[in-house]
């Protein structure tokens, strides 16, 4: 019974993960992530992601405050603001996030800032989109490794 | 659109206005510039100007010449009249002056023969009448008269212009009596208070006698035309006693003035002439003159009876009017002739000289009639002038034409203009549409793949497979709209990109190959070894008119196969030009091969001549320039793609490369499609300046040939080379493989393949030369043993391929093979194989692998790696591990994520790595001495970048070496290493050409792109690490305890 449980909560990590993969959410980076993640490091993934959503929400609220508060914007810091954002979000492979930010960044470039703020919204969504079903993703494996009952598994994932 | 000249119409805002699909979307503004000619009015002005002139210039000069003409007809109309005048003038004073000669000579002959004799002479008759003695005197007299009137009356035709004469005797008053008596009547006086009415009658004898005076003169003598005057004193009318008296002291002719004549009361002038009783010398004086003086002799001259009777003998006599006058007095000329004519302009006078000084007479001639118009002058002006007016229609009509003309010109341009940004603005249109149609399919798409993820039924999941597959096919259409309209709106460039001609290739016949295996064709692919590995072009068009062609080939073709392959145009021609005939397929030749007549292609399938696809290409066909092309850079490539469908029909070959149009209407039912993947191919094929033609029979097939030009690409450099690592030619080299296969061609597409991979090939055609090849002794210098056999399916025949390895292991059974060298792996090539089929070729001997067609070389690699037991990852991994175990790798990175995740990765191949995370942490940390092996170092990084450090780095490492190599220092310091250089490879997120520059610019040994891959991380590695690891240094790193809050533990 147990057994079972931790089978069919094993299919639904893999439907969430191949759904998020055609989604276009998560790319192939965020499978190697995974498989850097050993017993030497169990908790690598569920580290780094929490390291890159600290970082990016930081860089978000950022951008914001440059986008928003300020008459001119700083586009060139918002560049530099840009690229470590998708430096991160290619290495964890958050792939939609990523190509936001190219055309954030285009846009910014171009210092087309209706385009840029229409751009940081749909970045700010994307960002919540991933944190939701990483969140999820995360929750299952730790359900599916306590169900397997295995020695370690996560601990308070402190996602937000 | 050269000229711009007033300004540009907008065009375009209106369909700017349809697309607003998305207000993201950046619209380029549709400008389109209409020309407007400069020129416009201005050469139409001058035109006018000159037309104006003309008319100008023309009405003057009709005007001029009709002043001039007229002026010369008036002059020959003076001239005429003058000479006219003068001739009469002329005739009428010489008939006078004869007659004033005669008349004067009568006064002579009076002189001589009635006072010069006594008797005189004139009365000879008298004196036989005296003798008579009856009445002597009265008939003396009278015969006196008679004599002087029958001598006039007989030379009257002397005197032509004289109506008579008369002579008068100088009677003194003392003499009157006498002389009364003597001629038996008195002397009458001249009536001269009734000489106007008109009197038929005139008597003598009613006549008063004459007064008393001084002298007489009365007329004694006279013709018989003027009897009448006999008798009648001439002294007493006015103008015959000034004629008289003038007479006898000029002693000439003298004239009267003009008066009417007595009797016949005609206007006439008298002339009179004094008779002198002695010869006057012309010195006498008037004195002696008016003594001498005996007589007077007269004549009157009728002028208008003369005058009429002198112009009867003149011809014209009509046309012209002639007036005589007197004009002795010149303020009252008295008209002496001719009627009182008002004046008709034109007239001339001539002098009259009738020998009389003191008399003066003119002659006025006029014409008739009113000088007429001058017709001539007044046509030939209206004719110049209506010439003129005529041009000068002409003309105006020529300028409205070619303002009309203009005009349309201009209009003409103006829609043309219109036109052609009509087309643009459709293509942009459909671009823009086929664009935004695209973004939500893709999310339909998408979520239907979603959709069929999840858990469906059947029929949900044949519904979710049904819709996708039309949303698939909706999106290619789009696709192709939206190719065509980025072809037809001029919007689609070519890239020039480096490619690897055959694995492009290869990706098409993968696109295909589920589709060919399905239908039982066969698809292949040859590239001449003589193309080079790398081109420079557009590979994504390139291979999108190559998967158009086989798309299209594929769908029409039920049996046979597909063939592609890519020469050099230089190699085609040259070998056209020497054979005539492709010498490695005599297509048409069908071979007997057992029951079947099968042809030496692909599938032995009869296809039509291939070479007529492309006969007509200028590039073939043309100049001797190919010899240099060669050498030059570009590559210029024949692509034939070969088929055995259906054919298109003949009526239809002319329109196939027309968009939307299909061989005809039945075939989209029967096969799907738009028709407007030729279409595009077409455009590619012209934008990448080549030629696209065709040869197709209906029933045997089509082949579809263009030429494209590409630039030859540099080989790849090694250190791009090393990143995109073809593992495969490298395990393969030197391996030695044999094709078994009945068909030249097939076995040929089968020998590239293997070549590619680097594998020797010999290719046998028959059983016993595959046998041969297979058991040859191994030790033979130049071949090496047979490490793979591939056979076809088919390669004599259905089955034949099955049953080939049977004879091998008869062989093998036999002993006749050498034992002790490994058999070779066998491998079946098959189009497709049922599952008896797989069954049967494992229990022969294929049991290695069976290798699906189509061939391509990744699949071929991945096949044989399996089969020959290549692993290849897995060593690698041991590699990595090898090489990076308790490895101290510095990793410098300001993304948290970043550093997160290569340090994670490093440690998985059981580096120790510790993390910074700026240029200037790193900077202390690799301060010699120091403990690391590498480091990794980002590129991009706030405050100091990754090159900046390397650089500092760098800088202190030289200094370190420095001192070290000069003795400054003891190596001891600095660990017992004499000469500091730590590997420092940089991450970057983009891999190009310049990054690589600029990382061995400023020192740094290598790159990785991040994220790591494993292959990209071994190769980079390898290069600096032995895979031995140090047993010593490794406890040495044991030892150390990791600083930095970044540390991974």
């Amino acid at each position: 019974m147990l057994g079972l449980g931790a089978t069919q909560l094993e299919d639904d990590m893999h439907r969430l993960l191949s759904s998020l993969f055609h989604q276009g959410v998560l790319d192939d980076h965020f499978s190697q992530l995974q498989r850097l993640q050993d017993h030497d490091s169990p908790n690598f993934v569920v580290e780094v992601v929490s390291i890159y959503f600290r970082e990016s929400e930081k860089l978000l609220t950022t951008l914001r405050a440059l986008l928003l508060e300020r008459e001119c914007t700083d586009y060139k810091k918002m560049g530099t603001h840009l690229n470590r954002l998708m430096g991160s979000s290619s290495s964890i492979g958050a792939n939609r996030v990523r190509n936001v930010c190219v055309a954030l960044r285009t846009f910014s470039e171009r210092s087309n800032r209706a385009g840029c703020i229409n751009s940081l919204e749909q970045l700010e969504y994307e960002q919540c989109l991933l944190k939701s079903k990483l969140h999820e993703l995360f929750q299952l494996e730790q359900q599916r490794l306590m169900a397997s009952g295995l020695g370690y598994g996560y601990h308070s994932i402190m996602l937000d | 659109m050269a000229v711009n000249c007033r300004g540009m119409v907008k065009q375009g805002t209106s369909i700017n206005g349809k697309m607003v699909f998305n207000p993201k979307q950046q619209q380029p503004q549709l400008q389109v510039q209409v020309p407007v000619p400069c020129t416009k009015g201005g050469g139409g002005k001058w035109r006018r100007k000159l037309l104006v002139l003309w008319l100008v210039k023309g009405l003057l000069f009709s005007a001029w010449l009709f002043l001039h003409m007229k002026s010369n007809i008036h002059s020959r109309n003076e001239e005429t009249l003058a000479s006219m005048c003068d001739e009469r003038a002329r005739m009428l004073q010489d008939q006078f002056n004869v007659s004033m000669n005669h008349v004067h000579a009568l006064a002579i002959l009076v002189s001589t023969f009635h006072h010069g004799k006594n008797p005189s002479a004139i009365d000879q008759e008298v004196q036989t009448f005296e003798s008579l003695g009856v009445n002597s005197n009265y008939q003396k007299k009278l015969e006196e008269k008679k004599t002087f009137a029958e001598y006039t009356a007989r030379t009257a035709f002397e005197r032509p212009l004289t109506s008579g004469v008369a002579y008068a005797l100088k009677v003194l008053h003392s003499e009157r009596e006498e002389f009364e008596k003597q001629h038996g009547w008195t002397i009458k006086k001249m009536e001269t208070q009734d000489q106007s009415p008109v009197q038929d009658e005139y008597f003598p004898e009613m006549l008063q006698p004459s007064p008393v005076q001084d002298e007489y003169a009365p007329v004694i003598f006279s013709q018989d035309t003027v009897s009448h005057i006999v008798s009648i004193d001439m002294m007493s009318g006015k103008e015959d006693r000034e004629n008289i008296l003038r007479a006898r002291t000029s002693a000439k002719g003298v004239l009267t003035s003009p008066f009417k004549l007595l009797k016949s009361n005609h206007l006439g002038v008298v002339l009179t002439f004094a008779v002198y009783n002695k010869d006057l010398p012309s010195t006498a004086t008037p004195e002696e003159r008016i003594q001498a003086t005996q007589g007077y002799l007269g004549a009157s001259f009728d002028v208008p009876s003369l005058v009429d009777k002198l112009l009867q003998q003149l011809a014209s006599k009509q046309t012209i009017v002639v007036n005589v006058y007197d004009t002795t007095n010149a303020s009252a000329p008295i008209n002496m002739y001719g009627p009182n004519v008002t004046d008709t302009g034109l007239f001339h006078f001539s002098n009259l000289d009738f020998g009389d000084p003191f008399r003066k007479h003119e002659m006025h001639c006029r014409f008739k009639q009113k000088v007429p118009l001058p017709w001539s002058a007044i046509t030939t002006s209206l004719g110049v002038l209506v010439i003129v007016l005529l041009v000068g229609h002409i003309f105006h009509a020529a300028i409205n034409r070619i303002a009309k003309v203009e005009n349309d010109y201009r209009k003409m341009m103006e829609l043309k203009v219109r036109a052609e940004a009509a087309d643009v603005a459709k293509s942009q249109f459909l671009a823009t549409v086929s664009h935004e149609i695209r973004t939500p399919m893709n999310g339909v798409l998408g979520m239907l793949q979603m959709l069929m993820d999840t858990n469906l039924d059947a029929t949900q999941q044949d519904y979710a497979v049904t819709a996708q597959e039309s949303g698939k096919a909706l999106i290619a259409l789009i696709n192709e709209v939206l190719d065509q309209a980025k072809i037809e709106s001029g919007k689609l460039e070519l890239e020039n990109v480096p490619f690897d001609l055959r694995s492009v290739l290869d990706m098409v016949v993968s696109l295909f190959s589920e589709k060919s295996q399905d239908k039982g064709i066969e698809l292949a692919v040859y590239i001449s070894d003589r193309v080079p590995e790398i081109l420079i072009g557009d590979s994504g068009r390139f291979s999108q008119i190559i998967t158009n062609l086989v798309g299209n080939s594929i769908k029409f073709t039920e049996v046979g196969h597909i063939f592609v392959s890519v020469h050099l145009v230089e190699e085609v021609k040259c070998s056209r030009d020497s054979n005539g005939e492709d010498p490695k397929e005599p297509l048409e030749t069908p071979i007997k091969n057992g029951m079947k007549e099968t042809y030496n292609t692909l599938s032995g399938t009869c296809v039509v001549n291939r070479l007529k696809s492309f006969e007509n290409f200028k590039l073939l066909n043309g100049g001797s320039n190919l010899q240099s092309t060669e050498a030059s850079n570009t590559i210029n490539l024949l692509v034939t793609v070969e088929d055995t469908g259906v054919g298109i029909p003949e009526d239809a070959q002319s329109r196939i490369f027309m968009p939307f149009v299909q061989a005809d209407s039945s075939t989209s039912r029967t096969y799907g499609g738009t028709g407007i993947g030729l279409s595009i191919s077409k455009r590619l094929v012209g934008l990448m300046g080549g030629e696209i033609g065709f040869v197709s029979e209906p029933g045997i097939g089509s082949t579809f040939a263009f030429t494209a030009s590409f630039t030859r690409g540099q080989s790849i450099p090694p250190e791009m080379k090393r990143h995109q690592s073809d593992p495969m030619t490298t395990d393969f080299r030197g391996r030695h493989g044999v094709v078994v296969d009945g068909r030249n061609v097939r076995a040929e597409v089968t020998k590239y393949h293997l070549q590619r991979l680097g594998i020797q090939v010999e290719v046998a055609t028959d059983v016993n030369t595959a046998l041969s090849y297979i058991c040859r002794p191994p030790n033979s210098s130049s071949t090496k043993p047979v490490d793979m056999v591939l056979v076809d399916k088919e390669a004599w025949g259905p089955g034949s391929g099955l049953a080939f390895p049977r004879p091998l292991k008869e062989l093998k059974q036999n002993g006749r093979s050498n034992s002790t060298i490994a058999p070779p792996k066998m491998f079946l090539l098959a189009n497709s194989m049922t599952n008896p089929e797989l069954e049967q070729a494992k229990s022969v001997g294929y049991v290695d692998t069976v290798i699906m067609k189509p061939l391509r070389v990744s699949m071929i690699a991945a096949c044989l790696q399996e089969a020959l037991g290549m692993g290849k990852k897995t060593k690698k991994g041991h590699e990595l591990q090898s090489l990076l175990c308790d490895k101290r790798i510095l990793v410098v990175d300001d993304n948290a994520v970043n550093r997160k995740v290569a340090a994670g990765a490093l440690k998985k191949y059981g580096a120790i790595v510790e993390c910074k995370d700026s240029g200037k942490a790193a900077l202390s940390m690799l301060h010699p001495p120091h403990e690391f092996d590498a480091c990794f170092m980002d590129v991009q990084m706030p405050e100091m970048d990754g090159f900046d450090a390397t650089r500092q780095i760098r800088l202190v490492e030289e200094q370190v070496n420095e001192r070290i190599k000069s003795g400054e220092v003891s190596v001891e310091v600095y660990r017992g290493v004499a000469h500091w250089h730590v590997p420092i490879l940089a991450m970057t997120a983009d891999v190009i050409q310049a990054t690589h520059e600029q990382c061995v610019r400023c020192g740094m040994d290598d790159y990785v792109s991040k994220p790591f891959e494993q292959e990209q991380l071994y190769s980079a590695v390898a290069q600096f690490f032995d895979p031995k690891p140090n047993p010593k240094q490794r406890s040495n790193h044991k030892s150390l305890t990791d600083t930095g809050d970044n540390h991974v533990s």
